[in-house]
């Protein structure tokens, strides 16, 4: 445990990629086939399920330290962080001892069996821990417990310090990181072997991933040298189909099916050893493709309901085919992974659809095309190389998203609250609001947009304007105007100002408007109206 | 606050104010008569006719407010009459020179403590607790969160951190407030090692007035901007200012750390980009503004700047009169570039060359 605790220090202490290779190959090549499969499964993203909520670890934290509940929790807002702010406050009178347990016995011998216990023994151990254990290893324990250790380093760099580790290619370590697993030394053994042939039968391919088009298209090149095809706004998805079964993963490689039973049903009648990479929509059979908003209420459930299922019916629309007849395929070139798709015959399957190929054949055509995008209901255009192979995360020059302009509007700002994490101690998290006659209604949240320079100088005038604080968020005066962007726009019936905007974020702070030339909600309104 | 006691310094427009002495404590703006409780910019800004600080100060004020600026500089303890008020500075612990200040009137104290901290630092006199009826007290780290390892400790921190970037042949840069952090480094790390360790332009000419006050620190040598060479394996130091400029590209490959209070949050460093961060303030942790507020022996606590609210609620329910006063000092252990407060400004040169 405390080898992995340093592992953690020492990524979370480097911003360079190198180092953070290094340490991670290090790490494995002095762990146990166990451990190295726990640290594999963090490190990729993977995560316990919370074994102890947030409210009981914090009322025990209340009850441990001698401070006023308030203070907690001014200083958990603070910190911005439930496990860091449990560890800081127990370092004050910690009698540190190291840890001597390994990874996998604390995992599989602490803290997993803590799930079935009573609560008073739960307390018992973890508020032990909390005396015991050094800030560190004291902050990682409590990560874990949360289910909420999150390391910051990208599964490439993860396969790419195992491939180094393991001496294979980093795309055969994605490849094989991809899907569900156990994190065994079964597992680990495999990942770092030679083949055995025993792959997985659910595992798909690592999703290839398209780069903005920040360029005009005629800068690719020849039009005939790139497919072209609808960029749609649903849930990117991989159906893969072995050994008589089905598997819908997500992009976030969680497995989908049950939610969409229609086109797991539908799946089930393609040939065994097919992958397909493509979209799922709700989708209206007469009018194609149906609002953000209706895939929206089926994405959220578990199990669907008659009703819900007649009245938002989702398709999967394929556009790339990466297993064919159980090969590989995915270093054909595009041209031919696209014939052998449309080869495939889905006639029979109304769940499942090609994607089309757009046929404009210059690109100013194509530009009218993406002009339509939003009667389409789609995000804009993807270019695709016509011989690129099917690579294993983004890629820069051979697949291309050209997305439509966004939406603006210029909205006050009304509410500020601290971030979390990197941003906690600093208000980032921002409410805007647009005129409603006399009125300013709370719009949009957003995030993003402000560099770090202009995120220093509004905390700092956020601090000073505050008219009033209601726990961790800060009203503010009215006097800051921003420019908003969002992707999609639409009336709703659960915003106070019966307006739901799609990715909202800033574009730029307007401190050359007052609060008075912010737009209103009748401009909103019309952007609905035009779409 | 008691309303039967008067009140002996308030915060007009432009600063802290004693109408019974007729002079102001650390102004935002030019006044008459200014006592200055240490040179850091946020409390010693340029204008006033007169300026009273302690000896150990003035060469800093000097070099931050211009030569000519006329400054008287007292002795620690040393009692000097305004009116019908009695005025002394005393030890704050904060940085060279740095004060507290004693105010009394007919028997009644009030003490301002500018900023301060209670750790040792072998470059300023330790702070001194005043006995006082009103203090006002900076609140800058007001979180029980906030709690600091020696100044040593963390100099081992940075040796060895420096060492590993010697070991890997890359430079490590070190951003710290030029003024007084960056002192406090050099004269810590001398346990550690004899190395000459290399300055940002900002930083260099306050080194030589703390060697000038008999400061002991590690050698030191001034980066010189036409040299052609690598710092691979050399300790830089530079005021935080100097990050994201042009002056960065001498040191290909650097690791980075940053020496402030604020460290101790790791989504602190963690947006500012830093590969370390060190915890080491000036300023006082939360035990110490606690332990210091009870031996000051104070019922009143005016708090200024930082996690004030906070403070004051605290103290309330431990039953202290306790009140935020409003001034315009900044949490100068958070600010960035923008606000460098240590900087002075005629040293500021080259920050982007």
């Amino acid at each position: 445990m405390q080898r992995f605790v340093t592992l953690f220090q020492v990524l979370d202490q480097t911003t360079s990629t190198n180092s953070k290779v290094e340490a991670i190959a290090n790490y494995l090549a002095e762990s146990s086939p166990a451990d190295a499969a726990w640290a594999v499964y963090f490190l990729s993203g993977r995560r316990l399920k919370r074994l102890i909520g947030h409210a009981t670890l914090k009322q025990w934290l209340v009850d441990e330290v001698d401070l006023p509940q308030w203070l907690i929790e001014d200083t958990y807002d603070s910190v911005g962080d439930l496990a860091e702010t449990i560890a800081l406050l127990s370092d004050l009178d910690t009698v540190a001892n190291e840890t001597t347990t390994s990874l996998t016995q604390w995992i599989t011998e602490l803290l997993l069996p803590l799930r079935d216990r009573e609560p008073a023994e739960q307390r018992a151990a973890v508020t032990k821990w909390w005396a015991e254990l050094p800030y560190a290893q004291n902050f990682v324990v409590n990560k874990l417990l949360t289910g909420a250790l999150r390391i910051g380093v990208s599964q490439t760099l993860v396969a790419r310090a195992i491939a180094l580790h393991a001496g294979l290619p980093k795309a055969t370590i994605l490849h094989r990181m991809m899907g569900e697993w156990e994190p065994t030394a079964e597992f680990y053994l495999q990942l770092i072997g030679e083949d055995d042939g025993s792959a997985a039968i659910s595992r798909p391919y690592p999703f290839c991933l398209a780069a903005g088009l920040e360029q005009l298209p005629e800068a690719l090149g020849a039009r005939t040298d790139w497919q072209a095809e609808w960029k749609w706004d649903g849930i990117r998805a991989q159906i893969v189909r072995r050994a008589n079964q089905c598997f819908i993963w997500s992009r976030g490689e969680e497995l989908i099916g049950e939610r969409f039973p229609e086109i797991q049903t539908a799946a089930d009648s393609l040939t065994d050893g097919t992958v397909l990479d493509g979209e799922i929509l709700a989708w209206d059979s007469n009018h194609g493709v149906m609002e953000f908003a209706q895939l929206q209420r089926r994405i959220g459930r578990k199990s669907v309901g008659k009703k819900l299922l007649s009245e938002v019916p989702c398709v999967f629309l394929a556009y790339d085919l990466l297993e064919f007849e159980a090969n590989d395929i995915r270093n054909l070139p595009l041209q031919q992974r696209r014939s052998l798709l449309e080869q495939l015959d889905f006639s029979h399957l109304p769940q499942l659809r090609l994607s089309p190929v757009l046929k404009e054949s210059a690109w100013d055509e194509l530009a009218c095309s993406r002009a339509q995008s939003r009667e389409r209901r789609v995000e804009g255009l993807m270019l695709k190389q016509i011989d690129s192979v099917y690579g294993t995360g983004r890629q820069r020059g051979l697949w291309w998203k050209w997305k439509v302009e966004p939406y603006t509007l210029d909205a006050v700002m009304l509410y500020a609250q601290a971030g979390h994490g990197r941003r906690s101690n600093l208000y980032t998290d921002y409410t805007f609001g647009v005129w409603s006659e006399k009125e300013l209604v709370p719009l949009a949240k957003a995030y993003s947009g402000l560099t770090d320079v202009e995120i220093r100088e509004l905390d700092r005038w956020i601090r000073k304007n505050t008219i009033e604080r209601f726990g961790p968020v800060r009203s503010v005066e009215r006097l800051q105007v921003f420019e908003l962007a969002f992707e999609g726009i639409s009336k709703s019936t659960r915003h106070k100002s019966g307006i739901a905007v799609r990715f909202p974020r800033i574009v730029r702070w307007r401190q050359d408007l007052a609060a008075k030339d912010a737009d209103s909600l009748s401009d909103v309104i019309k952007l609905i109206n035009d779409a | 606050m008691n309303p039967n006691k008067s009140v002996l310094i308030e915060p007009l427009s432009n600063g802290l104010y004693c109408s019974d002495g007729q002079f102001h404590i650390d102004p935002w703006e030019p006044v008459e008569l200014a006592l200055i409780t240490h040179a850091h910019s946020d409390h010693a800004r340029p204008g006033s006719s007169r300026y009273i600080a302690s000896k150990d100060c003035v060469s800093l004020l000097r070099k931050r407010l211009g030569e000519d600026t006329n400054i008287r500089g007292v002795d620690y303890g040393e009692p000097i009459s305004f009116g019908n008020t009695v005025v002394s500075f005393h030890p704050a612990g904060h940085v060279l020179g740095s004060c507290q200040i004693r105010v009394e009137r007919d028997g009644e104290v009030w003490v301002f403590t500018g900023d301060y901290k209670r750790d040792d630092d072998p470059t300023c006199r330790p702070f001194e607790v005043v006995q006082c009826d009103t203090l006002i007290t900076e609140a800058t780290f007001a979180l029980p969160v906030y709690r600091w390892q020696s100044g040593d400790a963390i100099a081992k921190e940075i040796a060895q951190w420096w060492a590993e970037a010697a070991s890997q042949n890359r430079p490590a840069v070190l951003f710290c407030y030029a003024l007084g952090k960056a002192q406090r480094v050099l004269a810590e790390l001398q346990q550690f090692t004899q190395q000459c360790v290399y300055l940002h332009g900002a930083v260099a000419p306050i080194v030589d007035i703390y060697r000038e006050a008999g400061i002991s620190m590690l050698p030191t040598k001034k980066i010189d901007l036409e040299e052609k060479r690598n710092y691979n394996g050399e300790l830089i130091i530079a005021p935080p200012g100097a990050g994201g400029s042009t002056w960065m590209r001498r040191f290909k490959g650097a690791s980075t750390g940053f020496c402030s209070g604020w460290m101790r949050v790791r989504g602190n460093r963690r947006r500012r980009g830093y590969d370390r961060g060190f915890v080491l303030s000036d300023h006082a942790d939360w035990p110490s503004l606690l332990r210091t507020v009870k031996e000051c022996g104070a019922k009143n606590i005016l708090t200024t700047h930082g996690q004030s609210e906070t403070l004051v609620r605290y103290l309330s329910e431990l039953g202290y009169n306790a009140a935020e006063l409003s001034t315009r000092f900044v949490d100068d252990d958070s600010s960035d570039a923008s606000t460098d407060s240590s900087a002075i400004d005629s040293a500021a040169e080259n920050v982007a060359d």
